[in-house]
């Protein structure tokens, strides 16, 4: 009696597994099949250790590296190109003043050769004026000789012919009594 | 069900066999060290971690290379994370949280694979994970905080006579944390695979097929997307668990 109710127990209890098993099967979700669970989670864990070694031995490092390299070269090109930029506007300020510089020279000299060719031309100018003094000095002195030796001609003349008028009027006249005269006259 | 659809002709539906987690070298048995298709998955995802964070970055270029630049962009993707969500000085757990994100995109893009398995598609994985997250932040927040990490639950600036109310629900939805974490991953996941699976099984009707396919293909790239997503929402969700534990005061 009591083995048969024990064997009873035990059908009814194999008979309850069985049916759970089916529902659990019929169900069809293998994520609730928790003869599984050890295995997934043993092997996680192992896979997380070996992701996290790979990352942090080598991966991370490495990807860190590159980027702060990367960060440096570009701040470095960024001060060098300001750099280059700073070089080229102090060029231009040289440039400009190598210029201006050219400019003030070329002017001086422009002034030195005006002044000193004004010079020539004054000197020049100043030869040639006593030149046209002296020749006018000297027509004048000919011209005066001239002039004067007009004068005493005249006069010759002019006693000459008065004394042949006075002699054609048949009067003798003292030669110097007519030469006073004529004097006398050309003074009046 | 199952036989009713087979009687009915053709219609065969399995969509949950792909989550069958199988030994790869025979028996039935598995034990907790059987090489099973889950053990080739997650090392599949190693090794595509390997490949490009590692091999990809061989070249220390300055100006990156292809692989290069997508580990590079996913280092400070994620690192900016860290930085923003939860604060500078946690950028110490930056590996703990970059090699959570690595193996879930790596598990789930893999499982895009047609006849691949997906390891995040069990909850036995998820809640792994979930769970570190969670006994992470705890004790964390004890060990950096003491007793005042306890602060999280009694909301100072809510009246008085609401705090003990306010500090039950806090408690709870503190609990919870770990669960939704854990099923939202998985579920997302398994959700969209069973569905792609459904849609195939459709396809074994001439008419219906051209249908299934199209149907397959937008439930591909929806995939595509939530695969991702879901990556991003457990990585940020993890430093916005873990600010609680560094800065609890709100």
């Amino acid at each position: 009696m009591a083995s048969d109710t024990t064997a009873a127990a035990h059908d009814s209890h194999d008979i309850a597994e069985n049916l759970v098993e089916q529902a659990t099967e019929a169900a069809g979700m293998p994520q609730l099949n928790f003869d599984t669970y050890a295995n997934q989670i043993f092997w996680l864990v192992l896979t997380l250790i070996a992701i996290y070694l790979i990352l942090v031995k080598v991966a991370l490092p490495r990807v860190a590296a590159v980027l702060s390299e990367r960060q440096g070269t570009i701040t470095n090109d960024v001060a060098a190109a300001e750099e280059l930029k700073q070089k080229a506007v102090e060029a231009e300020d040289a440039y400009q003043k190598a210029l201006a510089d050219a400019r003030v020279e070329a002017a001086k000299i422009v002034a030195d050769t005006k002044a000193e060719i004004q010079a020539d031309l004054d000197a020049a100018m100043a030869k040639a004026d006593a030149e046209i003094a002296a020749k006018a000095a000297e027509s004048e002195k000919a011209i005066a000789e001239i002039r004067d030796g007009a004068l005493v001609a005249v006069k010759e003349v002019a006693t000459d012919a008065a004394a042949e008028i006075v002699s054609a009027m048949g009067m003798s006249a003292d030669a110097e009594a007519v030469a006073a005269a004529v004097t006398d006259r050309m003074k009046g | 069900m199952a036989t009713d659809a087979h009687e009915e002709g053709g219609l065969v539906f399995h969509p949950m066999d792909q989550f069958i987690v199988k030994p790869l070298f025979g028996g039935d048995q598995v034990h907790w060290y059987t090489i099973t298709n889950v053990t080739l998955w997650m090392a599949l995802a190693v090794v595509g971690i390997f490949v490009l964070m590692v091999l990809g970055t061989r070249g220390r270029a300055i100006v990156p290379s292809r692989i290069q630049s997508v580990a590079e962009l996913a280092y400070g993707f994620v690192y900016k994370m860290v930085e923003d969500v939860t604060g500078k000085d946690a950028v110490r757990f930056f590996p703990y949280i970059f090699t959570l994100f690595l193996f879930i995109v790596f598990a789930n893009f893999l499982g895009l694979i047609p006849g691949s398995f997906t390891t995040t598609s069990h909850f036995a994985v998820t809640a792994v994970l979930a769970l570190a997250v969670f006994i992470t932040v705890t004790v964390l927040g004890f060990v950096l905080n003491g007793t005042k990490f306890l602060g999280l639950f009694w909301v100072a600036s809510a009246p008085l006579a609401l705090r003990p109310i306010l500090a039950i629900i806090e408690l709870i939805s503190y609990f919870v944390r770990p669960v939704s974490h854990c099923i939202r991953l998985a579920g997302n996941v398994m959700a969209g695979h069973a569905v792609i699976k459904v849609f195939a099984g459709f396809a074994a009707i001439a008419v219906i097929s051209p249908v299934s396919v199209l149907a397959i293909t937008a439930m591909y790239g929806l995939e595509v997307l939530v695969s991702f997503i879901q990556a991003y929402v457990f990585t940020i969700l993890t430093c916005v668990y873990l600010k609680d534990a560094l800065h609890p005061s709100h």
